[in-house]
């Protein structure tokens, strides 16, 4: 969420207390400055975490208070889980079960780690997965076990929200 | 109490020893392994018949069947150690059903026929009004099916998960200690003694799946049998998919979990932090059940070797002793 605040002292804390007030969670605060704008404004980039139903409260507290929201950003990955993948990774098209996932729109593969201990031995990768929630977690670890059970491939995945 | 024990292997021998060893107010009047059985009324000479089966491989005379002592023995409770069988359950299913139709209760490790046939073993045991215990058949010494039956009442079970195959976790911590693969590992396991020539029912996940489903049994009643459990065992796991986990200062372990709000009964390896209760070393077992009211309550322990079986066993018959022949 971008809002703008008055470049004065106390000002981008009475911005951010109402987040914490509905019950978002801060995650960053990035200032910018950009010299076009109003003098003695700032604009602050704010990243948090908040229910949909609740960022309606926010917006309509802020406005309440003065604040000027100059945009709202689109949701972000949020949630990591890690699994890994065993079996004949490479010759079943590794870029096939990758894409299986980041094409979802809601989930991608952020991080991934092969060993190869010889061409006709079995591979393990450990791949990391993002998602905009639990929900959609959830969906692209179902679309996972259907290719890695297509593909013969052993998948071990994380307790919960373990890694 | 007069007891009757079926079966001479290593859980047999232990209860035996620990019986003659501590008495507890246990009298064993009948006695059988696989070839040969005793009946004394007044009581066996233990240690004689531990000796007996030591040197010569039968605890008694060859005329005695082990049926023969459950339907003409003179006993209170039937100890029925016998080896699990998961095709038929016998011949645990006979002597247990055989006992418990005469109205006499009975004490067993044997996963066999508890998986296999659990709703009906337990009708009959109600029906004759007499008790069926089995906390030797999950996790060997964690006095599991106590905390759940007893320990836990009144709460509702919302999941349990659990290490509940000392094998499997001894091969798991080895390869993550020592970079073993996991054909080392499980050599490794038969010479400790932790694994069988065939290992089969172990590391493909199938003596944790025959726990699973004894628990689910236990908590919610649910008629699920072996065949109702998503199983898949460690056999196909690499050294480096362990290693790949330590990158996370993460490990693996083979994890059984019951969750019915989600019809879940799933064997899988599993990818843990290593701080995780459950990431219990060598052949330890662990157990975490999640409840309403208690919140989560693991318990770790040894879930094999013949004295630690042989507790399970012993915890059973004295509950037996306390609550139902001498208590009222």
């Amino acid at each position: 969420m971008k809002i703008e605040v008055k470049d004065a002292p106390g000002q981008l804390v009475g911005a951010l207390q109402p987040i914490s007030e509905v019950g978002g969670n801060i995650m960053a605060v990035i200032h910018e400055w950009d010299p076009t704008l109003r003098p003695k404004t700032r604009v602050v980039q704010v990243v948090l975490e908040i229910t949909d139903e609740r960022l309606d409260d926010l917006v309509r507290t802020l406005k309440e208070r003065g604040v000027s929201i100059l945009g709202i950003g689109e949701e972000r990955l949020l949630m990591k889980r890690s699994v890994i993948m065993i079996g004949h990774i490479m010759h079943t098209d590794l870029s096939d079960t990758v894409g299986s996932i980041d094409r979802t729109g809601y989930a991608e593969v952020v991080e991934m780690h092969v060993t190869m201990p010889g061409i006709n031995q079995r591979s393990s990768a450990l791949l990391t997965i993002s998602a905009t929630n639990e929900d959609n977690m959830e969906r692209a670890m179902e679309i996972l076990r259907a290719v890695a059970r297509e593909k013969d491939l052993l998948l071990v995945e994380t307790m919960g929200e373990a890694a | 109490m007069r007891v009757a024990v079926l079966g001479m292997g290593s859980v047999g021998r232990g209860v035996v020893a620990v019986i003659a060893e501590k008495g507890l107010g246990l009298t064993v009047t009948g006695l059988a392994d696989s070839k040969s059985g005793l009946i004394e009324p007044e009581g066996i000479d233990l240690a004689a018949a531990l000796e007996r089966k030591r040197v010569s491989g039968r605890c008694g005379d060859p005329a005695i069947s082990a049926m023969e002592i459950v339907k003409r023995g003179d006993y209170d409770v039937l100890v029925e150690v016998t080896p699990t069988d998961i095709e038929s359950g016998e011949p645990g299913f006979t002597a247990i059903r055989t006992a418990l139709s005469m109205g006499k209760h009975v004490v067993t490790s044997n996963k066999g026929p508890l998986a296999l046939r659990f709703r009906e073993l337990m009708g009959l045991a109600g029906e004759h009004g007499v008790q069926l215990r089995y906390e030797a058949t999950v996790c060997g010494a964690i006095p599991i099916i106590q905390t759940l039956q007893h320990g836990l009442a009144g709460n509702t079970v919302q999941a349990v998960y659990g290490v509940m195959n000392g094998t499997c976790n001894y091969i798991l911590t080895r390869m993550a200690d020592e970079g073993l693969t996991y054909e080392q590992a499980l050599d490794e396991a038969r010479e400790m003694g932790y694994a069988e020539a065939d290992p089969t029912f172990d590391v493909k996940g199938i003596d944790a799946a025959l726990k699973l489903v004894i628990l689910a049994n236990t908590i919610w009643k649910n008629g699920a049998t072996l065949a109702d459990v998503d199983c898949t065992g460690i056999d196909l796991l690499t050294v480096e998919a362990l290693s790949l986990a330590d990158k996370k200062n993460c490990t693996i372990r083979l994890i059984g979990e019951v969750v019915p709000e989600k019809g879940l009964l799933r064997v899988s390896p599993r990818i843990l932090p290593k701080k995780h209760p459950l990431v219990v070393r060598d052949n330890l077992n662990a157990v975490t059940v999640v409840t309403d009211l208690a919140g989560a309550v693991t318990e770790v322990g040894k879930g094999a070797g013949s004295v630690e079986t042989a507790s399970a066993v012993i915890g059973d018959l004295l509950f037996i002793k306390n609550c139902h022949v001498e208590g009222h």
